[in-house]
Parts: C-alpha cells; sequence; structure tokens
C-alpha cells in the first residue's frame, strides 16, 4: 500500500474525526429531546453529516493511495439521500396516526382536503 | 426514441451508477453499463404508470447543489442547537404548507428533499395533495418559514416537472 502524503492524512483524519462528532451528537440528541418528533431531528445529522464526511474521507483516502479519482464512496451518500426520507417519513406518519388515536395534545388534526370528495377515487 | 427509452435520465443514471459501482471504464462494463441503462427502464416501464416529464434537465443539477449547500447550512445549524440546547431549546413546531406542486414524481421529490435537509421532515400529505404538513426543528416564524420553503424547495420543482 502506498503511503499517504501529510496533507492526505490531515484531511481524511479531519473528515473521519468531524463523522464521528456528528453520529455522537446525533446519538446524544436522542438522549436529550422529549418529544418523538423532536428526536426525529438529530439522526438527520447521521444520514446527512456524518455519512458525508465518511464518504469524503473514503473518496480522498482511495483516490490518493490509487492514484485515480475514485468516486463509488459518493454512491453511499445518493443512496441514503433516497432510502432514508421513506423510513423517516414512514416513522412520522405512524407516530402522528398513534398520536391522534389517543388523543394526546401537540399534534394537530388531519388535514382536510379543499372539495369534499372524501372517500372519492382519484 | 422515446419506445426504445422510455425514460432517458433514469437510463443515464442506471449506466452511470453501474460504471461507479464497478469503478472501472473497461469496454466490457461500458457495454453493460449501456445495457442495464436501456434494458431496465424498458423492464421497469409497466410498474411506473404515471410517467413524469421533466422539461429542463439542467436546472436539475442547479437544484441538487441548492440543496447540497443547504444540507451543509442546516447541518450547522441543528448541530449548534443541540450543544446548546439547555440553555435555549428550540422551537419545533407542526407547519401545515400549502402546495401547488400536482404531479406524483415531483411530490415524491420535495417529500425527498425536505427529509433530507435536517430540520424539516415530510409528514402528511393531503389527500388531494393540496397542502403538506411538515415538522419543523426550529420554527422562528411561520409565515417567513412558508414563503422560503415554497421559493426555494417547490418553485424550482414545479419548473422542472410541469
Amino acid at each position: 500500500m502506498n503511503a499517504l502524503p501529510l496533507w492526505a492524512e490531515i484531511v481524511v483524519g479531519v473528515l473521519a474525526l468531524a463523522s464521528g462528532m456528528f453520529a455522537l451528537l446525533g446519538a446524544l440528541g436522542m438522549t436529550r429531546l422529549r418529544t418523538f418528533f423532536q428526536r426525529m431531528h438529530p439522526t438527520a445529522l447521521v444520514s446527512t453529516a456524518a455519512a458525508w464526511c465518511v464518504s469524503l474521507a473514503c473518496v480522498v483516502y482511495f483516490s490518493v493511495t490509487e492514484g485515480r479519482l475514485s468516486l463509488s464512496y459518493w454512491l453511499i451518500v445518493v443512496m441514503l439521500a433516497i432510502t432514508v426520507p421513506i423510513t423517516t417519513t414512514l416513522l412520522a406518519r405512524a407516530a402522528l396516526f398513534r398520536t391522534r388515536q389517543e388523543n394526546m395534545p401537540g399534534v394537530p388534526p388531519p388535514l382536510h382536503t379543499e372539495h369534499t370528495d372524501f372517500g372519492a377515487p382519484h | 426514441m422515446s419506445k426504445l427509452f422510455p425514460a432517458p435520465l433514469l437510463s443515464l443514471a442506471l449506466a452511470a451508477m453501474w460504471l461507479l459501482l464497478n469503478d472501472s471504464l473497461s469496454a466490457g462494463h461500458l457495454l453493460l453499463a449501456l445495457l442495464f441503462g436501456w434494458l431496465l427502464p424498458l423492464l421497469f416501464a409497466p410498474l411506473r404508470p404515471q410517467r413524469p416529464t421533466i422539461r429542463h434537465p439542467l436546472r436539475i443539477a442547479r437544484y441538487i447543489v441548492r440543496i447540497g449547500w443547504d444540507v451543509v447550512l442546516s447541518n450547522w445549524e441543528v448541530t449548534w442547537d443541540l450543544i446548546r440546547f439547555r440553555a435555549k431549546p428550540v422551537r419545533s413546531a407542526f407547519v401545515a404548507v400549502p402546495l401547488d406542486l400536482r404531479d406524483p414524481s415531483a411530490l415524491g421529490a420535495l417529500a425527498m428533499v425536505t427529509t433530507v435537509v435536517p430540520g424539516t421532515v415530510w409528514c402528511e400529505l393531503a389527500r388531494d395533495s393540496h397542502a403538506v404538513l411538515l415538522h419543523v426543528w426550529n420554527l422562528e416564524d411561520e409565515a417567513t418559514f412558508i414563503a422560503h420553503y415554497k421559493r426555494v424547495y417547490e418553485a424550482p420543482l414545479l419548473e422542472i416537472f410541469e
């Protein structure tokens, strides 16, 4: 394996550390926050900031050691951007449904349709 | 042309993904990338009954760059709010945003973008999709948030899809 030049070592190190910090902060947020809906937000730090930093570190590391641009690690970011919103929105919908079922405060009623076509297929 | 390539952008994305996954530009992989880019959209066309019409493919790139920058900015904001949470709690709230978008694919893209950017989560779309319920991490002023959201995230999608 080729040795990394100093600048690349620093860049990769800083990015990997930053990724760890963001992930730790996201986890800390989960313990600090009290309501479920607030807890949905720190996890976005892990799936964006932390994942972006570690993917960028991989791109830099493997581009330098292999001597050519290897962008395949950036696909992780693209795939996360496609898949994470699906689970997050599903969780939010489930939480909304259950909070409304139990008549707990702090949740708005369902959005009404503008036209009275309730139940009609469209 | 449209029969052979029902979704040219999807074909392009699939071919690029294949080449990136294999990390190679050899003749064999280029051929396979072409094959997948051509065949998969054809095979999956029956599963996408409502085909999106994309007007300005180049604006998509600008939109993605803008979203990327917003992700970086709002990551900083959420991080900072979390660090000083004990001293200064945030004001999280639900916001109902009226929508002008109607195209299902465009709404899907908007839902994805909203949830990817930290600080906003897409919660519930009205049955006739005239409005959406968002959960916002730190809501300072509802009217400015709605105006900003519609201008930055919804308006470009209206141009791209409709």
